[in-house]
């Protein structure tokens, strides 16, 4: 890798803290991740493991509770966190986007197809009413939606779920951003347009030049759609690499039990729990590995000390004492 | 919207520990208590009778004021009755026909919430329906209505504002005993061969009743704000009681000429109880039953 | 649509129906209707009559029949005291009482909603306990009681606005304020717990990721849509205000429909109080009604949805 990333995280912690700060969560725990233009990285985990925190900390869109307590975020090289808010305002929708998790109830139901997906544009770019009209017949176009120009006039109620959902994904991409961040974009939709929306977002990806974030739970989908993968539990990037080394020879052991409980393309509803034991509370995590409990290969020192990412190979690493190389262990 | 959250077991019954004391609202609770210790008491404590004055003596202001004295510590009325006497009274009154009335609205309202919802079907339309065409008219026009016809007495207003009040029992209760139908505990005292007033009895009224006493808290400052509406208007407790709202229609009479204290200290009792019983309400409402809190 | 329509019509018509059931069971259930019917000091002769015209020698379904028909032909007997037609004298009272309406519920609205936003937008801070004041303070405070107060102010110490009557814009201040308040603090009540609902949308979340400035995500975005029920609530309120407003016209001497229904209970003028309730309940009914059937025209999703 040459050429600086479009997105490099270091060491971001995001706590949620209790309203007397009697507690604690570690939503998101000391994550490093780099993303290049360009490249589609997953983000893999069980509910709950901190995947959406660590979206909506990239666009400080924090609900009131949840604070970023350390850590950097350099997006084209400019820390995201210096950011006054106004500036950080015109990151969002124009440099940096996001699809949200259920599509369907996106759209404002008061306000017209056009007015909405318009919107981005006259705000960031300041285009009048008629122009940014224009400009959403022309990305419907690009979603594959058909006659767009009546389309616009059209409320949200009168759409598809297939079609708000690329209405979503053309308001995604309206400003032309950098990087489009698709937190679970298909859980709510059937198969066949779960494919059909996957392949537009690739194709997308590939005729703008996006850096694309894929945040599911459906690790079928990461291997049809990314190039490298991050798996996360418990707040912590467990193993992060190229899908292929990461689907071939997998270093920690929950990815290994993640690709064991692969659900296909076809249930949708399978939420990787497959795997014995529950999440941990991610207010009283243990003070080693936090999958220590759950884990088949747990050894003593496991469960007192937390390992730190054991560098496997060019961009692979995994938080596992048993990756660690043998002189360290 | 009121989230129903699944639990399988029953649950159980909503205990007051420390925890949920912390922001217990302890001065409308005193003074509820104050209120309901003068009502208790009042022969005891009141000066004088509360419904003899003599007209030598009308219109004294309170002690404090120019012409007020230590002998009518708040002023007398336009009668020369003793107001501190007529408050302590009206007390009792406000008192007795609020928790009555709210005791007779909820009896009912409950009764027929649970038997709508346990039972469904027709029974559950007919007393939705009403109840429904019921709430739709104004409950003070109602009160009025009824109490024009059967005359004004204490016993009546209590049975009236039992009559026009149940309903809002009535639609809460419903709702709740619907999702508790479907809990497991129901059925498994459906399998058991429980009788459907047993079951009904036994375990979806404990289960209801956390809501019901919410209710009844917050009823209460509507049904005394009622209350001293028809006695404000003359078809409440007939006089020469000494209820708050009727001393409200006679401070009328030296309004004008600037007898202040026979206007403002009776609102100010109605006020102090209302409030009081509003904010316990709410606190119980967050504190007991969460599935209330957008009520 | 239409089965939509048809069902809330059919709804209507059958809380019509119990609700005349109510009153005239009422009526009958407690003795001699003649004798509420008749006017204090009336001959057997006049009894009779009454009698004959209400069809108490027949059976009760008749009586019922007789009672509902009379209602919908207009007919809602005589005033005792005025001698005149009880229809009349509420047409002639309606215009008084809708002003005083039309101008509390615009207090209302002009305090509770934008208070309502600032509370939810500034959920716990000042503002939002201010306003919870001013609402505990205005659904507590018994309306007439308030007016009293007022008076006291401002007539009886101050002398800047008139106690009682009708006319000028200065009559309407007080009974304005006195029944608007308990509006105001239920509109509030409501436009702060809907906003709240709506900012935690996924359109809400949305219009954030666009990212809108702050201003037109609340203004634009979460107002239109957290206002429906505020607006839906409002509408049903005007006419519950002509309706609830005998405590406060009664203080004010404001002459409406309130002030009707006080004057037919002080005069023992029976057939005015049971006209004021009739109506006022076919009112409310009709305009539940109207509400169901304007909010489906104007929101898409109830359209579609039953």
């Amino acid at each position: 890798m040459s050429a600086a990333p479009l997105l490099s995280l270091q060491n971001l912690s995001t706590h949620y803290v209790s309203q007397h700060g009697s507690r604690v969560v570690r939503a998101v725990d000391d994550v490093t991740l780099d993303l290049h233009a360009g490249e589609s990285l997953g983000i893999v985990g069980e509910s709950g493991s901190g995947k959406t925190t660590l979206a909506l900390a990239i666009l400080r869109l924090l609900p009131p509770a949840a604070r970023i307590v350390s850590g950097r975020m350099l997006f084209e090289g400019e820390d995201l966190l210096a950011k006054p808010d106004g500036d950080m305002r015109r990151v969002r929708g124009k440099r940096i986007a996001m699809v949200l998790q259920d599509p369907m109830a996106s759209l404002n139901p008061l306000f017209s197809i056009g007015d909405q997906v318009g919107e981005p544009i006259r705000v960031h770019e300041g285009a009048g009413r008629a122009s940014a009209w224009q400009r959403a017949i022309g990305l419907l176009k690009s979603v594959r939606i058909a006659s767009p120009e009546t389309r616009v006039r059209q409320y949200p109620h009168e759409m598809s779920g297939g079609m708000r959902q690329r209405i979503v994904g053309a308001i995604g991409i309206s400003c032309g951003p950098r990087l489009l961040i698709a937190d679970e974009p298909t859980t709510s939709l059937d198969l066949t347009i779960q494919a059909q929306y996957l392949e537009l977002l690739r194709d997308l990806q590939r005729q703008r030049g996006l850096a694309l974030i894929f945040i599911t739970h459906n690790l079928g989908i990461v291997a049809k759609m990314c190039d490298r993968l991050a798996v996360m539990y418990a707040g912590r990037v467990v193993e992060q690499g190229p899908v292929a080394q990461l689907f071939n020879a997998p270093a920690h052991p929950y990815t290994r039990a993640l690709l064991g409980s692969l659900p296909r393309m076809s249930d949708n509803r399978e939420r990787l729990t497959a795997i014995e034991g529950q999440p941990p509370d991610l207010s009283s995590l243990p003070p080693g590995c936090a999958f220590a409990p759950r884990c088949p290969m747990a050894a003593p020192r496991c469960a007192t000390q937390a390992p730190p990412a054991f560098v496997l190979g060019e961009d692979h690493s995994a938080r596992c004492w048993l990756a660690a190389p043998v002189a360290a262990a | 919207m009121s989230t129903i959250t699944p639990t399988i077991a029953a649950p159980a019954p909503v205990s007051l520990t420390w925890r949920r004391l912390k922001d217990f609202p302890l001065i409308p609770t005193l003074i509820l208590l104050l209120i309901a210790f003068v009502a208790i008491f009042a022969d005891v404590l009141a000066p004088y009778d509360p419904q003899i004055g003599s007209l030598a003596r009308r219109f004294r202001p309170p002690f404090w004021q120019e012409g007020g004295s230590m002998e009518y510590l708040l002023g007398t009325d336009h009668v020369g009755r003793d107001v501190l006497s007529r408050l302590m009274y009206g007390a009792r009154v406000s008192m007795i026909v609020g928790l009555a009335a709210v005791l007779v609205a909820g009896a009912l309202g409950t009764f027929l919430g649970i038997v709508a919802g346990f039972l469904g079907g027709w029974v559950d339309q007919v007393i939705m329906r009403l109840t429904d065409t019921w709430l739709a008219l104004p409950a003070l026009t109602f009160a009025i209505f009824l109490a024009a016809i059967v005359g004004p007495s204490e016993l009546n207003i209590i049975i009236i504002l039992g009559g026009v009040y149940w309903t809002r029992y009535a639609r809460v209760i419903r709702g709740e005993v619907l999702s508790l139908k479907e809990r497991e505990f129901v059925n498994l005292a459906v399998v058991a061969g429980c009788s459907r007033a047993k079951i009904m009895w036994r375990h979806i009224l404990p289960n209801v009743i956390n809501s019901a006493i919410v209710l009844a808290t917050l009823m209460l400052g509507v049904v005394i704000v009622t209350e001293a509406a028809l006695s404000f208007l003359g078809v409440g407790v007939p006089p020469p009681k000494p209820a708050w709202g009727l001393m409200l229609a006679d401070g009328k009479k030296g309004l004008m000429v600037g007898y202040w204290w026979l206007t403002v200290l009776p609102g100010v009792c109605i006020m102090l109880m209302v409030l009081s019983a509003n904010l316990l309400g709410d606190w119980l409402r967050v504190k007991l039953d969460p599935q209330l809190r957008q009520l | 649509m239409k089965q939509y329509i048809a069902r809330r019509v059919g709804y209507s018509l059958l809380s019509l129906f119990l609700l005349s059931l109510t009153i005239f069971l009422f009526i009958r259930l407690t003795g001699d209707p003649a004798a509420l019917l008749v006017e204090p000091g009336a001959s057997a002769q006049d009894i009779e009559n009454i009698h004959r015209r209400l069809g108490l020698d027949r059976p009760l379904w008749e009586q019922y029949w007789l009672f509902v028909a009379s209602f919908v032909q207009g007919d809602l007997g005589l005033s005792f005291y005025y001698r005149t037609p009880v229809l009349d004298l509420y047409l002639q009272r309606l215009p008084n009482s809708l002003l005083l309406a039309a101008v509390a519920m615009a207090f209302s609205l002009l305090i509770g909603i934008p208070s309502g936003i600032l509370a939810a937008v500034r959920v716990g801070r000042m503002w939002d306990s201010a306003g919870k004041m001013f609402a505990l303070l205005g659904l507590s405070l018994p309306s007439f009681w308030v007016g009293l107060v007022l008076i006291l102010v401002f007539t009886v110490w101050l002398g800047w606005l008139p106690s009682s009557g009708a006319g000028t814009a200065a009559h309407v201040v007080m009974p304005a304020f006195a029944l608007g308040w308990y509006f105001a603090a239920a509109h509030m009540r409501l436009t702060r717990s809907s906003m709240l609902e709506v900012l935690g949308s996924e359109y809400v979340k949305l219009a954030r990721l666009k990212g809108l400035p702050e201003a037109l995500v609340i203004g634009k975005h979460a107002f239109k849509n957290a206002l429906i029920p505020v607006i839906t609530l409002a509408g049903i309120n005007l006419v519950v205000m002509i309706n609830v407003a005998v405590v406060v016209e009664t203080v004010f001497a404001w002459p409406g429909i309130g002030r009707l229904l006080y004057e037919g209970i002080s005069f023992r003028d029976f057939p005015v109080v049971q006209g004021v309730v009739v109506i006022g309940g076919a009112m409310i009914v009709l305009v539940n009604l109207a509400v169901d059937i304007v909010y489906a025209l104007i929101d898409p999703r109830i359209r579609l949805a039953r």
